[in-house]
């Protein structure tokens, strides 16, 4: 983060602006990803004016970065209306899309609109692989295309590589096919759980090995891997975490549904309020879920806290935690993440380790009788 | 010597972030922190007022600043906003930017 961001970060921080959203214009696609975390049925959209209204409302509330998403964006028809208003509005705009309904007319407004970047899913380099993935025929075909379009109007574009099995071994074809087309190249080797809860497409993850492979990567990671996956520094001081923050979710960031739900992130489903009943900036400012999420420092986090990791090499997400039933708990992927990283089991997974013993010891006491104590156990992890 | 008239370019972000304007190019996504005075230029940047009249009317009687001075360090820093491609500059007033 550069240092004007960073202070810009920081202030709005201090004066409890949300300086970022995300803001999911729709849940429709013309995509059928086999990893997406969306129902992509329509449960009641907000219209046009609403959502104009709710940009007014972000403007006055101090939003500066506004990221739209979905679902597939174009599938409004009122796509440009929204974003035309939005950059009327002053937003700092990135957009994320599949790029698929992109052809000139689109690229050519796309371009007179100053966009901060957009970001297009890309699975793979190959048509088989990332179609059987997008479950769309010929659409990295119309992918590429669209981003060769706004390339040549000098739009930024930005790879988005979302890594799981079925194409782990297409990564570096991916960033070679960025290069060639003048892309820049993100890549996210983390599959999260469904918006509902639901996590059966976390089998999709990619193994431990493929991950340490990434995490070893120089040419992703932007550093050396000795520094990036160098033993973690040891657990925050007490004073630390006393004033360090789990991420930006609820403090400068928060993210609206295509429902006018608003949560503290899009990963982090604790629904907050609703722009149809509650004005946004009211929401933001007095939500008690919101207040519960902002008042969360490093150091009321039970494990996290004591863990070696705190101090740096974890990037765990509160989010992910409130997935797995406590959002004051430790992520069991961000857990995963850190140890492959480094090589070093994190609190959580030491205490999950534990855990699974005295469960084994319940499990042998109760066959002797039930034991309530099992279920307890059980519910605390 | 010729009234010079400022408007804002549209191919940028913008927002006050507690009383601190901050402008993002969107030509290469430089950041721009602009403070009180800069601010009030860039607010008033409307492309038919002089920066003269601009001066006048929104920083010294705001900050009760030598009318000379003010006008020559408006001059300087619309320049260089100017270079930065986030205002434009001209000799005639700037309709488009209505």
């Amino acid at each position: 983060m550069s240092g004007l961001i960073q202070e810009m970060s920081d202030k709005a921080q201090r004066l409890g602006i949300p300086l970022a959203v995300q803001f999911d214009l729709t849940y429709r696609c013309n995509e059928r990803c086999v990893h997406c975390y969306l129902d992509h049925d329509d449960h009641g959209e907000m219209n046009t004016a609403e959502i104009k209204d709710l940009m007014e409302q972000m403007a006055e509330a101090g939003v500066f970065f506004l990221t739209l998403s979905g679902g597939e964006i174009m599938m409004r028809r009122d796509f440009f209306e929204i974003v035309e208003h939005a950059r009327r509005l002053s937003f700092c705009v990135k957009l994320k899309t599949n790029a698929v309904m992109i052809r000139q007319p689109e690229a050519d407004r796309l371009q007179a609109l100053a966009l901060d970047a957009v970001q297009i899913s890309v699975y793979s380099h190959r048509d088989e692989v990332h179609d059987a993935i997008t479950k769309l025929p010929g659409s990295l075909k119309r992918t590429i295309a669209a981003v060769r379009l706004l390339v040549e109007r000098g739009v930024k574009v930005v790879f988005a590589n979302v890594l799981m099995r079925e194409n782990f071994q297409d990564y570096s074809g991916v960033q070679a096919l960025a290069a060639e087309v003048g892309a820049e190249f993100t890549i996210d080797p983390t599959i999260t759980p469904m918006m509902d809860g639901d996590r059966s497409i976390l089998n999709l993850n990619i193994e431990r090995a493929q991950l340490q492979q990434v995490f070893r990567d120089a040419s992703i990671l932007g550093t050396s891997p000795q520094e990036f996956c160098a033993p973690p520094a040891g657990p925050p001081t007490a004073e630390d975490a006393q004033n360090m923050l789990p991420c930006s979710a609820g403090h400068t960031f928060c993210y609206v549904s295509p429902y006018g739900d608003v949560y503290p992130c899009v990963q982090f489903p604790l629904p907050t309020g609703n722009v149809r009943t509650t004005r946004f900036l009211d929401i933001w400012k007095h939500s008690p879920q919101m207040t519960e999420v902002r008042s969360i420092t490093i150091s009321d986090l039970p494990v996290c806290s004591t863990c070696s990791h705190g101090g740096g090499s974890c990037s765990r997400c509160p989010g992910l935690a409130y997935m797995e039933g406590n959002m004051r708990g430790p992520s069991s992927q961000d857990c995963e993440k850190s140890f492959v990283r480094t090589g070093v089991e994190t609190a959580g997974m030491l205490i999950r380790r534990e855990a699974r013993s005295i469960d084994g010891l319940v499990q042998i006491r109760s066959a002797a009788g039930p034991d309530t104590k099992a279920e307890s156990l059980q519910n605390c992890l | 010597m010729s009234p010079v008239y400022i408007a804002r370019v549209k191919e940028v972000a913008a927002r006050s972030i507690g009383g601190e304007m901050m402008i993002m190019s969107a030509r290469d996504s430089t950041l721009f922190s602009l403070n009180e005075t800069a601010t009030a230029i860039w607010q008033a940047a409307d492309g038919v007022t002089p920066l003269a009249e601009i001066v006048q009317r929104s920083l010294c009687a705001q900050f009760e600043v030598d009318p000379a001075t003010a006008l020559r360090d408006a001059e300087e820093l619309v320049e260089g906003l100017a270079k930065h491609g986030i205002l434009k500059l001209s000799d005639q007033p700037i309709v488009e930017a209505k």
